[in-house]
């Protein structure tokens, strides 16, 4: 119960419009970015990827409450979901660029 | 069965403090959450898999399809707002304005759901489809049948892709509809349930589809039987948790999926 009051106390209604303001103008971005191609494709992925994750981050953050949790929370879940993910890279992603080095359509 | 526990080893009251600082139902979620989130992440790797290797990619997202995506994206990052909005309310105990708020996110959630069940329709129209699933009868002669022949692949991980995180949102509309309005949401699932399911024709997907509320119906009821209860801020929280991660992970199909495939003409 002490957690809810704890956190009610530092948050301001404020910062939830400028995140979702942050997020609305993040996705305007991505839109134009994939429609003006200033970028060749795979830079691209990059720039949308880094976009996505800081999106993610907003998110993650301030909405699902996680920078207000306690450091331990917040460190063993970003930790372990990312190293899950930085295995799956290493899984996929050697095939994938194999495949397209060896021409195969 | 707790409390015989602790008091057997002597130290009555005495309970071992929870892991995080946090209660138990919201440490359920998270861990819940992170496991999804390796589902979702599963599926986006074995699509940018099947991206890279596959060349010429199809680009088949048109202006009308990528607005319409952009305006889904909208809803869902105005549905998070309202659903902080509701979880505010219902830490200040008032009852009248979480559920004011919850509804907003809940419609939010279903404008969502409507707009890509039309999308949906639209490119099953123009024969995007993959075997074995209903689809309209000119939907062969359609300008993305050439697509769906040439590279299986593209609406095998689209439809994939996007149908599990339309049924993570269908299924957080109901979880939100429970923790709002509890056993009174039911007849209304129902109704939605049976309206659907007579109105969308039988050449839809979505006449299939529509079952996913009949299914979220009866999981609801054995819920609100086995456990009739007042849904109170903590409630309200956990499932604002998994409400944002639905819109979280929107975040990365919107770009991969939708903007990496438009089509510049």
């Amino acid at each position: 119960m002490a957690t809810m009051e704890e956190y009610s106390g530092h948050d301001s209604k404020a910062q939830y419009f400028w995140v979702w303001g942050a997020l609305l103008v993040l996705t305007a971005i991505e839109v134009v970015l994939g429609y003006k191609q200033i970028f060749e494709p795979v830079r691209m992925l990059e720039v949308l990827l880094i976009l996505s994750i800081i999106k993610s981050a907003l998110i993650v953050g301030y909405f699902m409450h996680l920078k207000f949790e306690k450091a331990l929370m917040r460190w063993m879940l970003v930790i372990s979901v990312m190293a899950c993910f930085i295995i799956m890279y290493f899984f996929f992603f050697p095939d994938a660029d194999r495949i397209i080095r060896l021409g195969v359509k | 069965m707790s409390d015989a526990a602790a008091m057997q080893h002597g130290l009555p009251g005495e309970y071992e403090a929870p892991l995080f600082g946090a209660y138990s139902k919201k440490i359920g979620m998270w861990l819940f959450l992170a496991s999804d989130s390796l589902t979702f992440g599963a599926l986006l790797f074995a699509f940018s898999y099947n991206r890279i290797y596959t060349n010429p990619w199809p680009t088949p997202f048109h202006v009308a399809s990528i607005t319409n995506a952009t305006i889904m994206t909208a809803c869902l990052l105005s549905s998070s707002l309202t659903m902080v909005m509701g979880v505010f309310a219902a830490q200040r105990h008032d009852r009248a304005w979480t559920r004011y708020w919850l509804l907003a996110t809940m419609i939010f959630g279903t404008a969502f759901i409507v707009l890509h069940g039309m999308e949906w329709s639209k490119l099953i129209g123009e024969g995007l489809t993959i075997p074995g699933f209903p689809k309209p009868a000119g939907a062969g002669a359609g300008e993305l049948a050439d697509v769906s022949k040439a590279v299986p692949q593209f609406p095998a991980t689209f439809f994939g892709l996007t149908a599990m995180h339309m049924l993570h949102v269908t299924i957080g509309v109901i979880y939100l509809g429970v923790v709002a309005f509890r056993k009174w949401f039911l007849p209304l699932l129902g109704v939605l349930w049976l309206a659907g399911y007579l109105l969308i024709p039988s050449d839809n997907v979505f006449h299939y589809g529509i079952h996913a509320l009949l299914i979220g119906l009866i999981v609801s009821a054995i819920i609100l039987f086995l456990k009739p209860k007042d849904y109170d801020a903590h409630d309200v929280e956990v499932s604002g948790l998994y409400w944002h991660f639905v819109d979280l992970v929107w975040m990365f199909i919107f770009p991969l999926v939708y903007l990496m495939s438009t089509k510049i003409v």
